[in-house]
């Protein structure tokens, strides 16, 4: 991995580089960076496979974290090119130019966090949810247990039997040192 | 004693406050009501929803004339269970076994029909999620009375292992009439076969009038569907 | 043929024997094909049940009033090929209505059945429907042209029209069967047998894992309940007229069990260990292989 950190740092402005195994290491760049960096990665290192684009939401500081991890079939190793952007009206260039699947994981995250990606091919489309007139569900400021108990009516009569409490009731029924 | 299904009926229909939609949803474009031109020129207005499909509800049918007759037929029901093929969840997995020749339900009289016209039982099986439980309904609708549900598995109970889930039903009961629950996660064929034969008890104990049960409630399911069936384009009785 | 009103209640009772023959035999069938398969299978009561259970159904859908004929012509079918063709030779309770020329008209209403089939599954609108209809038609068309070609090889050999003259030509020993006179035409009807029974490797209409179960997807209920009857009536009353072309015909009713009985069994030998062709293969298995044998039969006669 030293010699692909060593061909990138002469061409791009890489905002770190994390060399996690001997076959995987992450680079963070900005959003300008993200297209050429993708380019130069598919057309002169080799990752020709883009295994997947997914996100994180970093709630804290406000951002979303983007993904892209490509693989090297040659020789067998992955880089995933990380970046981040704004949480609010959060949208990306597409690369659906570039790899077609990209458009299929492009509408996933409009549907799961809501970030869009102009232009991408039936990026407006419901994916799997049909009727969700809610916040993208995969966003950390979605309450799922809350949606689920005002939507759906629940059965009486439900109790847990969670080992850990069941002992913890058992063995200290006054509370405990640990209660 | 009263059971819980009924005291949930004395409840009002479920009052809850529903969450603020943060979008509406377009009723698709060939669905909606608007003006065409026909081939010969004329411009005529049409609503697809209300002209293509019948607008009735469901009514009550009464059983045969005589006891015995109905008897007869309920005996000829339950020895001759016809499937519909629509494997919702996670236990259509555990039906295909009882095709094979270790379990083989057809000697029970049990066949699987691709159709739900031909079909009188829909077996629900495993956790059921709103885009399913649309296309469920509609089949549900489709067959002829009298008809038997069937819930598979705890998720069809009480929620399962998906309560906390944004996207599944947790109470099977509210949304369509259920005969009978067999539980598990899933069941395996044993108790399949073991619930099939309760179901023939129930039938032929004249008990499986889950049919007519939809029809008398109809405005109570109908609102419990589309509370959680934000997309409703369809019919409000598919015929 | 003289008529007397003697002769419909003795119908009547040819089509109840034949019913009840049919819907056990068409369970035996079904736990012959699962005990290849290593099964037990259907009890061999559940053609009744099934009956009844139809019939009992509280309400049905229909969709104009070809939908409703389509069962009916196809009963039609099914009862009429039975009702003009003798059953047992040579007794005359059983001769049902045959008359000098049935075989042109058991020609005709071996085909009415699909043909009603058709206007009423096409009436249910249902796009599954439509892709079974055309394939059933292509099908049937297919498989009907050598078992034309061998029947008129068999009315050119015995000169005659009626099938009791037929069968009456064929008593006398089992080598007057005209399996060993014309062997050329019996073996074209009988391939065409196998296409018209609709049972692999020729069931691509009905096929149930691929498109509903074609034409009946919208049938259901007192509809579906004719359409099963006419399931068990019209195999036998095809396998009694090639029972009288062919094989002998029967003179007494254990031998006609046992040979319709032996005749549909040969279908269901070749129907459980083959696949299904598609339906352009088996209109050109057809073309290839039967037809030419038919013709065959009318050239030698």
């Amino acid at each position: 991995m030293q010699s692909l950190y060593d061909n990138l740092k002469s061409l791009f402005a890489l905002d770190g580089f994390e060399g996690q195994r001997p076959d995987l290491a992450f680079v963070n760049v900005s959003r300008e960076q993200l297209r050429p960096l993708l380019l130069h990665l598919r057309d002169q290192e080799g990752f020709t496979h883009l295994v997947l684009l997914t996100a994180v939401d970093w709630i804290e500081d406000e951002q979303f974290q983007l993904t892209y991890l490509l693989h090297d079939r040659v020789n067998a190793r992955d880089v995933g090119v990380r970046l981040m952007l704004p949480r609010e009206n959060a949208s990306m260039d597409s690369v659906h130019d570039l790899w077609p699947t990209a458009a299929t994981y492009q509408r996933e995250l409009r549907e799961m966090f809501g970030i869009d990606f102009p232009g991408s091919p039936r990026v407006d489309e419901d994916f799997i949810l049909e009727g969700w007139t809610d916040l993208p569900p995969y966003r950390r400021d979605f309450d799922t247990l809350e949606y689920a108990q005002d939507t759906y009516k629940d059965r009486p009569g439900r109790e847990t039997r969670d080992p850990a409490l069941h002992m913890k009731e058992k063995l200290y029924p006054d509370g405990g040192d640990n209660g | 004693m009263k059971d819980e299904f009924e005291k949930r009926l004395e409840n009002q229909p479920d009052e809850r406050p529903k969450r603020q939609a943060l979008r509406d949803i377009p009723i698709r474009e060939e669905l909606s009501p608007r003006t065409v031109r026909t081939p010969d020129g004329q411009e005529i207005k049409i609503d697809p929803l209300q002209d293509y499909f019948c607008q009735a509800g469901p009514t009550v049918q009464t059983p045969a004339y005589t006891k015995i007759i109905e008897d007869l037929f309920n005996w000829a029901r339950a020895e001759s269970l016809w499937i519909l093929g629509f494997g919702t969840g996670c236990g259509a997995i555990e039906m295909r076994p009882l095709m094979t020749p270790r379990f083989d339900a057809y000697r029970y009289g049990i066949q699987w029909r691709p159709t739900p016209r031909q079909a009188n039982l829909l077996v629900i099986s495993g956790y059921l999620s709103v885009k399913t439980l649309k296309r469920a309904i509609r089949a549900y609708e489709q067959m002829q009375n009298p008809k038997y549900v069937v819930g598979l598995g705890s998720c069809t109970i009480n929620g399962g292992m998906y309560w906390d889930s944004y996207n599944t039903i947790k109470c099977l009961d509210e949304y369509m009439p259920v005969d009978l629950y067999i539980t598990g996660c899933m069941p395996r064929p044993e108790a399949l076969l073991q619930g099939f034969d309760d179901l023939k008890k129930l039938i032929r104990a004249g008990k499986g009038e889950g049919a007519n049960k939809y029809a008398e409630n109809f405005e109570w399911y109908k609102a419990n569907q589309k509370r959680v069936i934000k997309d409703w384009d369809m019919p409000d009785y598919n015929w | 043929m003289a008529f007397e009103w003697i002769m419909i209640p003795y119908s009547m009772l040819t089509l109840f024997i034949v019913i009840n023959y049919g819907l056990l035999l068409t369970a035996l069938m079904q736990k012959i094909g699962a005990r290849v398969g290593r099964r037990h299978g259907i009890p061999i009561w559940q053609n009744y049940l099934d009956l009844i259970k139809n019939f009992g159904l509280r309400t049905s859908i229909t969709h104009g009033t070809m939908f409703y004929l389509g069962p009916v012509f196809r009963l039609t079918g099914g009862i009429g090929l039975l009702l003009f063709v003798p059953t047992i030779y040579g007794s005359e309770m059983f001769s049902n209505l045959s008359f000098a020329g049935d075989l042109i008209l058991a020609l005709y209403f071996v085909f009415f059945g699909t043909l009603g089939m058709a206007l009423g599954a096409a009436e249910s609108g249902h796009p599954h429907s439509a892709i079974g209809i055309s394939r059933g038609l292509s099908q049937v068309t297919s498989a009907e042209l050598p078992f034309a070609l061998a029947v008129f090889a068999v009315a050119l050999q015995y000169q005659t029209l009626s099938v009791t003259e037929i069968v009456a030509a064929q008593q006398g020993g089992i080598e007057n069967w005209t399996l060993f006179t014309n062997p050329f035409a019996v073996a074209a009807a009988m391939l065409s047998f196998l296409g018209s029974m609709m049972r692999p490797p020729f069931d691509v209409v009905l096929a149930p894992q691929e498109i509903p179960i074609g034409p009946p997807t919208e049938y259901h209920s007192s509809y579906l309940a004719l359409m099963q009857t006419n399931r068990v009536i019209f195999p036998i009353a095809k396998i009694v007229v090639y029972m009288n072309l062919f094989f002998g015909g029967a003179a007494s009713w254990p031998v006609f069990f046992l040979k319709v009985f032996l005749i549909y069994l040969f279908s269901v030998f070749v129907g459980v260990v083959f696949p299904r062709f598609r339906v352009e293969q088996s209109v050109r298995w057809f073309l290839v292989w039967a037809v030419p044998l038919g013709v065959i039969a009318i050239v030698m006669v």
